[in-house]
């Protein structure tokens, strides 16, 4: 009530300058540290014209490297999808001993450097690794080969599912899950048909955070990639190799693709924004 | 079918939610499980549904020992406080969701299940709100679906927690006499949980009083009301007037149970008005008594208190009408 009172209103809000201003600042930063490199990429990459930007773009290698790209980015969105799920019900529906470890754990890959989760891949599966003869012997390859991009992908992206999905349950509660099975579902119909359509919105959400992150991802997999042309180069590592060679409209022409991407994601993360919110299935 | 629980106990860590809870719920009757919050009677509720596991003790659904029955094959009916509604799907589809989760070889067809709802949505009264979503209703209605939902799987017995909790209390007034009226006509034998002391007299056949895990009373509404077992279910159910008498125990008076005088009256005692206000048709009047006792709560009707021209600081003349007496052991 007090909010909508015109007069009251005004007396708690900042004067016209101070909101004028820091507007201001705020569209000028944004301007500077992301419209302009924005703009800066698509100039660069059509600098020699639409046919070198084409050219460079059905490049074989670079085919091969979105060929990649979209593997490991389908791969971690099944897996972080599934196991995010997993989680994300264990800790919001249940109550059990190490929860809150588990639930720090999720948030690991937050934490840590992307570049030293490569590392530990490194060390774990390469060759001097910890499980490196033993794989080797049995003619598995890991580093410097697609298994470890997908895996450093998959690490790096884990949280971003799980993390949409726990305060959204949380908030849901088990009351209607409850009220499924006291009418005779089973776990199965439960999770079918109560839990998933409840969640689907916020699941979506994470997919597409979780797709983009993967899409773009660098540090890790450079690290685990070994950079072996069309075999283990990615989008982003494709951009950085081309960028080293001099080959600068290439470089760009590739970049322009991530951040046509980007664009997408931010579309589609709008969209699905609205679309929960009419359906006031987002958490908070 | 009588429903009994036998010696439950439940514990959370250190605390002791329910301590050999013995009861048998009648067939066809209409149960009020009534207690202050934290006295266990939602934790019955949920144990008697499956929801929660007892410790130890038995639920027995007729003969038949219910205690190890997974809740989806205990055949009852659960309506929660909050509703509990699948927010994804129509009020219909609501309804129908326990009979399409069957198996297929007892599922109805299709054309069964849409008579079947369309009656149940006649029975709860909603009839052309099949195809809105839960979101679109106001309580009482949602609470109605709660209920048709519930009712289509025909449970052998009806929980309902709280069911008028989240409701205004017009709406809540109405819905409790509908509920009522709905058992009369459908006689499932029914439990529901309430902490609301006018809602359990006034719906239910039979009264449950909880207190600390164990139950204190039970009888029908009437028996409880004017015979409480304890110091503890006599205040429970209303304001107490407490009296110190002679060998250590004390006398409880409901409010509404003294005559007022204006003038001195043989055997009444006299007391000082701190305060007075009426309250719809009944006068309610803060009073300390001369022999400087605990201050008084006494309810008089309206007119005889505008009559007796009651003020403050005026002295009035009040006798016990009825009274309960409690020896100090039943006081702790």
């Amino acid at each position: 009530m007090i909010r909508s009172h015109p007069e009251l209103r005004r007396s708690v809000q900042d004067p016209a300058w101070v909101r004028g201003g820091a507007i201001a600042l705020v569209l000028l930063f944004l301007g500077l540290v992301l419209f302009m490199p924005l703009i800066a990429v698509f100039r660069e990459a059509l600098r020699k014209g639409a046919d070198a930007y084409w050219a460079a773009l059905r490049n074989p290698e670079t085919l091969d490297a979105v060929r990649l790209t979209l593997l490991a980015a389908l791969l971690a969105v099944i897996f972080n999808a599934v196991f995010g799920l997993m989680a994300s019900w264990a800790i919001a529906k249940f109550r059990f001993p190490g929860r809150h470890i588990l639930i720090s754990l999720i948030d690991l890959p937050f934490a840590v450097s992307p570049v030293v989760s490569g590392l530990v891949y490194v060390l774990l599966f390469g060759a001097q690794g910890v499980l490196g003869p033993w794989l080797q012997a049995h003619g598995f390859r890991i580093i410097f080969a697609v298994p470890g991009i997908v895996l450093a992908t998959v690490f790096v992206t884990f949280p971003f599912i799980a993390r949409e999905l726990i305060p959204l349950m949380e908030a849901q509660g088990t009351d209607e899950e409850e009220s499924a099975v006291v009418l005779g579902a089973n776990g199965w119909q439960t999770f079918w048909r109560v839990t998933l359509p409840n969640i689907k919105w916020g699941l979506l959400y994470g997919i597409i955070l979780c797709n983009a992150r993967a899409m773009g991802e660098f540090g890790a997999v450079s690290v685990v990639s070994g950079h072996i042309r069309g075999q283990t180069t990615t989008v982003p590592l494709q951009v950085e190799m081309l960028y080293n060679e001099y080959n600068f409209v290439a470089a760009f022409a590739v970049a322009s693709m991530l951040a046509i991407l980007a664009l997408i994601t931010l579309v589609l993360k709008s969209v699905v924004e609205w679309c929960a919110k009419r359906k006031g299935m987002v958490a908070g | 079918m009588n429903i009994e629980v036998r010696n439950i106990e439940k514990r959370y860590g250190s605390f002791t939610a329910l301590g050999d809870v013995s009861h048998v719920f009648e067939s066809g009757k209409l149960s009020a499980l009534l207690g202050p919050s934290g006295s266990g009677k939602t934790t019955l509720l949920r144990i008697i549904a499956g929801l929660e596991n007892a410790d130890q003790g038995q639920v027995l659904f007729g003969c038949e020992d219910a205690s190890h029955r997974h809740a989806r094959y205990r055949g009852v009916g659960f309506v929660f406080q909050h509703y509990a509604l699948f927010r994804h799907m129509t009020v219909f589809e609501n309804i129908a969701f326990g009979l399409r989760v069957k198996a297929r070889s007892q599922r109805p067809s299709r054309s069964e299940i849409r008579k079947k709802v369309e009656r149940l949505l006649k029975l709860v009264q909603l009839d052309w709100l099949g195809g809105r979503m839960p979101s679109e209703l106001p309580g009482g209605q949602r609470q109605r679906v709660a209920l048709a939902r519930a009712l289509a799987v025909e449970p052998r017995l009806l929980l309902l927690d709280e069911p008028f909790g989240a409701l205004d209390a017009n709406v809540r007034s109405e819905l409790r006499q509908w509920l009522r009226r709905l058992h009369d006509e459908i006689h499932v034998t029914s439990i529901f949980v309430t902490h609301d002391v006018e809602e359990a007299l006034e719906v239910s056949d039979q009264v449950v009083v909880m207190n600390a895990g164990k139950i204190e009373q039970s009888g029908s509404p009437d028996e409880v009301y004017d015979h409480p077992a304890s110091p503890f279910v006599y205040r429970f159910l209303g304001h107490a007037n407490i009296f110190q008498v002679a060998g250590g125990s004390s006398l409880y008076v409901r409010p509404h149970d003294f005559d007022v005088f204006g003038e001195h009256f043989p055997g009444a005692i006299a007391a000082q008005v701190l305060g007075c206000r009426s309250v719809g048709a009944i006068g309610r009047i803060d009073l300390q008594p001369n022999n400087g006792g605990d201050p008084l709560q006494v309810e008089t009707d309206k007119n005889s208190m505008r009559s007796m021209q009651v003020v403050e600081g005026k002295t009035l003349y009040i006798r016990p009408r009825a009274s309960k007496q409690y020896t100090a052991a039943a006081e702790i």
